[in-house]
C-alpha cells in the first residue's frame, strides 16, 4: 500500500475536504482554506518519508525512488500556490466557491502523480486526462469575467484536441507492438514508418500540454484570461509535470530512436526558446509576458531533454525545481498586486520599489533567478542544463540557447527597469499584504537562495536519476 | 580556512551590515568599516605572500582552499593566490576603499547603493581568488549585474538606455565565456579520468589543439569584451559616463581589468597553442583599440568621456601586452592593469568631484579651476601627468614595461604595431595636457565658479589615498614586479611549450 502513498494521502484529503464542504454553510466556505492548507502541507512532508518502491497492477503504475521525488517537487509547488491563493480567494466574488479551488487542484494534481508513476500508456493517458480537464474548470474559475470564460473554454478544446492527437499515436504504437506496457514497448521500437509516425502524434500531442513552439498558441490566452493563480498552477505544475513524465517516455521507451528524436528537439528547441523570447519581449501585460517567458523556460528544459543520460535527467528535474520557485516567486507578486489594485502591466509598476519595497525585491529576486543570475538558484539550473546539451556535443544549440538567455535578460530587466528605475506621478500605492502572501514568497525567496548553494539537491536528484537512461 | 576566505566573508558582513543598519550615516561608516578591513585584509595578504616567498615557498599557488561542492560534476570551491592575483586584490581593496569616500554624497537610497557598491566589489574580489573555472564564472556575473541597478537608478545622462547596453554587452560577453568554459571542462581530461573545472589541474593537461582553436575566440571575445577590445569596447564610454562617480571608478579601475585577466589566466594560460595561432588577430584588434580610444579621447569635450575613451586606451593596451607572449610584456600588462587601474579611479573620483561643484562637465564651460580649488586641481595634474607617463609615477613603469617587451620580438608584424601602439603616449600627452590646460589654468570663465569650495575631508581621503597607490608604485616598483614575475612562471611555461618553432 505504501507504494501508492502519494496518490492515497493525496485522495484521503479530497475526500475529508469534500465532506467537510457539505457541513459548511454557504457564507462559511471560507473557513476551508486553513484546514486545507494544513492537510496539504501535511501531505507534502509526509511524501518525504522514504518509500518502497514498487509496481501495482502488473506494471500499470510503478513507483520508484525518481518518481517520489518528483511527485513531492509538485506537492511542495501546489503548497506555495495554495498558500498564495488566499488573499484572493478570500475576496468577495470568490466566497461561495472558495472550496471548489481546492478540490478541482487536488484532482489535477491526482492526476499528475498517477501520470508520472504510469507504467503504461493507458495509465498514463488517464492521469493525463485526469490532469487537465479540472484545470480548465479553474481557468474558468471568475466565470462571470468574459476573459476567464474564454480561458476555460480555449484549455478545454485545446486539451481535446491534443489528446485526441496523443491517443491516435497511441493507438499506433499499440498497433506495431501489440502492447501498451512501457517496458513491453521499448525492446519493440525499432523505427518502422508507422513507429515514426506513432512518435510524431506523441510528440505533438505533449508539445501542446507544454506548450512549445509550434504548438504554444493557446498559452498566452490562457494564462491572461485565467486567474492569477490558476495561471501560475499552468506555467508551472502543469508543465513541469508534463515535462517530467515526457522526459521519462523518451528515455524509457523511445531511446531506441533516440537519433531521430534528438533531432526534432533540437529544431524545435531552437524554436521554442527564440519564439518564446521574442515574443516575450513585446508583452505588457504581465501574465501574457511570463506566459511567453514560460514558452522560453520549457525551451531551456529541452537542452537537458536533449542530454539523453543520467546528467541530462537531472538537470531536467533540477531545473524545473528552481523553474517552480522562481516562476512562482514572480507570479505571487503579480498576484497579490493584481488583487489589490488591478493593475496587471508594466507600466503600472513603474515606481514600485518606492512604495513597496519588499514586493520589488522579491520580484527582482525571481526574475534574476528566471534569467538565470547568480548566486540565486537559476544560475545553477541554467549552468547545468547547457551542461548536459554540452554533454552530447552540441556546442552550436548552447551557443544559440546562451544568446538567448540575452534576450530574456533583456525583457526581464525591463520589469525590473519600471519597479526600480522609473519614477511615476501615480505609483502603485504602498499596501500591507497579508502573512499568507509574505510566507508564500518567503518560502519562494528561501527556495531561490538555498538550492543553488547547497549542492544536496543536485545529487539527490542525481542519485535518483541513475539508471533511467 | 585559508585568509582568502575574509575576502568573501567581509563583504557579505559588510551588506548584512549595511541592509540592518537605520540611518544615512550608519550606512556609510558601516560601508567604511568593511571596506576598510577588506583593505586591511589585502594589505595583510601581500605581506603574507611576500614572507611566504621570501621563506622559500615556491608553491604555484598559495592560501589554498578547496572544498567540494558539487561532487558529480565535480565542481569546487577552490581558493588560491599567485603573485598576480595578490596585486589585483590589493588593487581592488584600494579602489573600493576610496570608491566609499568617493560617494560620500549619495543621498538617495544610500543603503541600496552601498549595498549594490559591495556586492560589486564582492564579485571581483571573488573572481580574482578562485581557481575553479565554475565559481570564477560565478563571481564574473555576480559582479556585472549589480552594474544594472548601480547606473540605472544613480547614474545621470541618458543612464537607463547606457545601463541596458552595458549589461546586455557584458552579458553577451559572458554568454561567450560560459560556451568556452564548459567546452574547457568537457575536454579538461583527455587522458580519461575525472572532467574538472579545476584551473591549474587543466592547465597541466593539454587540450586537443583543434578544441583549442574552437574555443579560444569564444573566450578571448568574451573576457574582451569587458576588457574593451576593439570593436566590443562601445558600451564602456557610455557606460562610464552616465555611471555615479564610485561606479564610474570601480568600473574602469576593477571591473574592466577582470577583463584582461580573464584573457590572461583562462584563454591564454588553459588555450596555448590556440594564443599563438589566433593571438595576431587580437593582436591587431588591440592595436587599433589603442590609437583609436587615444584619438577619440581627443575629440570629446566631455570630462567623463574623455576619460572612458582614454580606458579603453589603456585597457587594450593590457589586452596587446598579453599578446606579445613573453614575460616582459606580460609582466608590463599586469602593472598596466594595477597602474590603470588607480590612475582611472582617481580620475574619475576627480571629476564627480568636480562635476558635483561645478555642475558641468564639458570642459569647455570650465576654466581656472587652479584658483578655486587648488587641491583638486593639484591630484588632476599628477592624475594627468601618470596617465602620460611621466617617469615617477606608475604609468611610466607599465608603459615602458609592455613597449620593452613587446620589441623583443624580432618580427616586422609585431615591430609594426609596437610602434603603432606606441605611439599613443604623444596622443595622450596632447589630450591630457589639452584638458589641464583649458580646465585649470587660465581665467575663471563662470563667475558663479568663485564660490566653489575645495575639497572636503572625505573627498581628500579617497584621492589621497589613490595617489599614494600610484606613487608607490611609481617610485619603487620592483617588490610589485618581483611578485607579478613569480606568478608568470606557469604561464610562460606552457606558451614557450606551445610556440611554433620560427625560422
Amino acid at each position: 500500500m505504501l507504494i501508492m502513498r502519494h496518490e492515497l494521502l493525496l485522495i484521503a484529503i479530497t475526500v475529508i475536504l469534500l465532506i467537510v464542504e457539505i457541513f459548511l454553510p454557504n457564507t462559511q466556505k471560507r473557513k476551508i482554506i486553513l484546514p486545507a492548507i494544513l492537510l496539504m502541507a501535511a501531505v507534502t512532508i509526509l511524501g518525504f518519508f522514504p518509500g518502497t518502491p514498487g509496481i501495482l497492477f502488473g506494471g500499470m503504475f510503478q513507483s520508484t525512488a525518481l518518481s517520489m521525488m518528483l511527485k513531492n517537487i509538485l506537492n511542495i509547488g501546489v503548497l506555495i500556490i495554495f498558500i498564495q491563493s488566499v488573499d484572493w480567494l478570500k475576496q468577495d466574488q470568490n466566497k461561495e466557491k472558495v472550496s471548489e479551488f481546492f478540490l478541482l487542484m487536488l484532482s489535477t494534481l491526482i492526476g499528475m502523480n498517477f501520470m508520472i508513476s504510469a507504467g503504461d500508456f493507458l495509465m498514463f493517458y488517464i492521469g493525463l486526462e485526469l490532469a487537465t480537464i479540472p484545470v480548465a474548470a479553474l481557468a474558468a474559475y471568475e466565470r462571470l469575467k468574459e476573459k476567464s470564460a474564454e480561458a476555460g473554454v480555449k484549455l478545454i478544446f485545446i486539451s481535446a484536441l491534443s489528446s485526441g492527437i496523443l491517443l491516435y499515436g497511441l493507438s499506433m504504437i499499440y498497433g506495431t507492438t501489440g502492447t501498451m506496457y512501457f517496458a513491453d514497448v521499448a525492446p519493440l521500437i525499432t523505427g518502422a514508418p508507422l513507429q515514426v509516425l506513432a512518435f510524431i502524434f506523441f510528440f505533438a500531442g505533449m508539445a501542446f500540454k507544454i506548450s512549445l513552439v509550434p504548438f504554444h498558441l493557446w498559452t498566452a490566452d490562457v494564462y491572461e484570461g485565467a486567474p492569477v493563480n490558476v495561471t501560475s498552477y499552468l506555467s508551472v505544475i502543469s508543465k513541469g509535470a508534463a515535462v517530467f513524465i515526457f522526459t521519462i517516455i523518451l528515455y524509457t521507451v523511445f531511446y531506441k530512436i533516440a537519433v531521430m528524436w534528438s533531432e526534432v528537439l533540437y529544431g524545435i528547441t531552437i524554436l521554442t526558446i527564440t519564439v518564446g523570447n521574442l515574443f516575450a519581449m513585446r508583452q505588457q501585460n504581465l501574465k501574457r509576458f511570463l506566459a511567453f517567458s514560460s514558452i522560453a523556460q520549457a525551451g531551456f528544459i529541452l537542452l537537458g531533454v536533449i542530454g539523453q543520460s543520467q546528467l541530462g535527467m537531472t538537470t531536467v528535474v533540477y531545473f524545473a525545481l528552481v523553474y517552480i520557485f522562481s516562476n512562482l516567486g514572480a507570479f505571487g507578486v503579480v498576484g497579490i498586486i493584481s488583487n489589490r489594485t488591478g493593475k496587471e502591466n508594466i507600466n503600472d509598476y513603474d515606481g514600485l520599489y518606492r512604495t513597496n519595497p519588499n514586493l520589488s525585491l522579491v520580484m527582482m529576486l525571481a526574475l534574476f533567478s528566471l534569467a538565470g543570475i547568480p548566486p540565486l538558484a537559476g544560475f545553477f539550473g541554467k549552468f547545468f542544463l547547457f551542461t548536459a546539451a554540452a554533454n552530447q556535443g552540441y556546442y552550436w544549440l548552447v551557443l544559440i540557447a546562451l544568446v538567448n538567455t540575452i534576450i530574456s535578460l533583456y525583457y526581464y530587466l525591463l520589469v525590473i527597469k519600471a519597479m526600480l528605475l522609473n519614477n511615476s506621478d501615480q505609483p502603485i500605492a504602498k499596501f500591507k499584504s497579508d502573512g499568507y502572501t509574505r510566507l508564500g514568497l518567503l518560502m519562494c525567496v528561501a527556495g531561490m537562495v538555498i538550492i543553488g548553494f547547497t549542492s544536496v539537491v543536485y545529487e539527490m536528484v542525481f542519485n535518483l536519476s541513475f539508471g533511467l537512461y | 580556512m585559508s585568509i582568502l576566505t575574509l575576502f568573501i566573508i567581509i563583504p557579505v558582513l559588510t551588506i548584512i551590515g549595511i541592509l540592518s543598519s537605520k540611518t544615512h550615516m550608519q550606512v556609510k561608516w558601516v560601508s567604511v568599516v568593511g571596506m576598510g578591513l577588506q583593505l586591511l585584509a589585502a594589505i595583510g595578504l601581500i605581506l603574507l605572500y611576500l614572507a611566504e616567498r621570501r621563506a622559500g615557498n615556491m608553491a604555484e599557488i598559495l592560501f589554498v582552499q578547496d572544498n567540494v561542492w558539487y561532487e558529480t560534476l565535480n565542481i569546487h570551491f577552490f581558493l588560491g593566490v599567485d603573485g598576480v592575483a595578490v596585486a589585483m586584490i590589493g588593487l581592488t581593496a584600494l579602489v573600493v576603499f576610496a570608491g566609499i569616500f568617493a560617494s560620500w554624497d549619495v543621498v538617495d537610497l544610500p543603503r541600496e547603493f552601498f549595498t549594490s557598491l559591495i556586492l560589486l566589489a564582492t564579485g571581483v574580489f571573488g573572481f580574482f581568488i578562485s581557481l575553479d573555472l565554475f565559481t570564477m564564472f560565478l563571481f564574473y556575473e555576480l559582479a556585472v549585474i549589480p552594474m544594472y541597478l548601480l547606473i540605472g537608478i544613480w547614474g545621470s545622462g541618458p543612464r537607463h538606455y547606457s545601463a541596458m547596453k552595458l549589461t546586455l554587452m557584458l552579458m553577451g560577453g559572458s554568454a561567450f565565456i560560459l560556451l568556452g568554459i564548459i567546452g574547457i571542462y568537457f575536454n579538461s581530461a583527455p587522458g580519461g579520468g575525472q572532467l574538472t573545472f579545476d584551473l591549474i589541474k587543466i592547465s597541466k593537461e593539454s587540450i586537443p589543439v583543434n578544441v583549442q582553436l574552437f574555443l579560444f575566440p569564444f573566450l578571448f571575445v568574451g573576457f574582451g569584451v569587458l576588457g574593451a577590445l576593439f570593436p566590443f569596447h562601445t558600451w564602456s564610454p557610455d557606460g562610464h559616463a552616465s555611471a555615479p562617480t564610485a561606479v564610474s571608478m570601480l568600473h574602469a579601475g576593477v571591473l574592466m581589468k577582470l577583463g584582461g585577466y580573464g584573457c590572461y589566466r583562462v584563454a591564454v594560460f588553459l588555450l596555448p597553442e590556440a594564443s599563438h595561432q589566433l593571438g595576431w588577430i587580437f593582436l591587431i584588434l588591440a592595436t587599433i583599440g589603442v590609437i583609436y580610444g587615444a584619438l577619440g579621447a581627443i575629440w570629446q569635450k566631455d570630462l567623463k568621456y574623455i576619460n572612458a575613451y582614454s580606458s579603453v586606451s589603456h585597457c587594450a593596451l593590457v589586452l596587446f601586452a598579453i599578446l606579445m607572449f613573453n614575460e616582459t610584456a606580460m609582466n608590463g600588462a599586469i602593472m598596466q592593469m594595477i597602474s590603470h587601474g588607480i590612475m582611472t579611479a582617481l580620475f574619475f573620483a576627480l571629476i564627480g568631484m568636480i562635476y558635483g561643484r561645478t555642475h558641468t562637465r564639458f570642459i569647455n564651460e570650465m576654466g581656472g579651476l587652479m584658483k578655486v580649488m587648488p587641491f583638486l586641481a593639484v591630484a588632476y595634474v599628477i592624475a594627468g601627468l601618470a596617465s602620460l607617463g611621466l617617469p615617477g609615477f606608475s604609468g611610466f613603469v607599465a608603459e615602458m614595461t609592455i613597449f620593452v617587451g613587446a620589441f623583443q620580438n624580432a618580427d616586422t608584424f609585431h615591430r609594426v604595431a609596437t610602434i603603432i601602439a606606441a605611439s599613443s603616449i604623444v596622443v595622450t600627452a596632447v589630450y591630457v595636457l589639452r584638458v589641464v590646460g583649458i580646465l585649470l589654468l587660465g581665467k575663471i570663465k563662470n563667475e558663479q565658479f568663485e564660490l566653489i569650495t575645495d575639497a572636503k575631508w572625505y573627498d581628500k581621503i579617497s584621492v589621497v589615498a589613490l595617489i599614494f597607490g600610484i606613487t608607490l608604485i611609481g617610485m619603487a616598483p620592483l617588490w610589485l614586479s618581483d611578485m607579478i614575475t613569480g606568478g608568470l612562471g606557469p604561464i610562460m611555461q606552457k606558451l614557450l611549450a606551445a610556440a611554433p618553432i620560427l625560422n
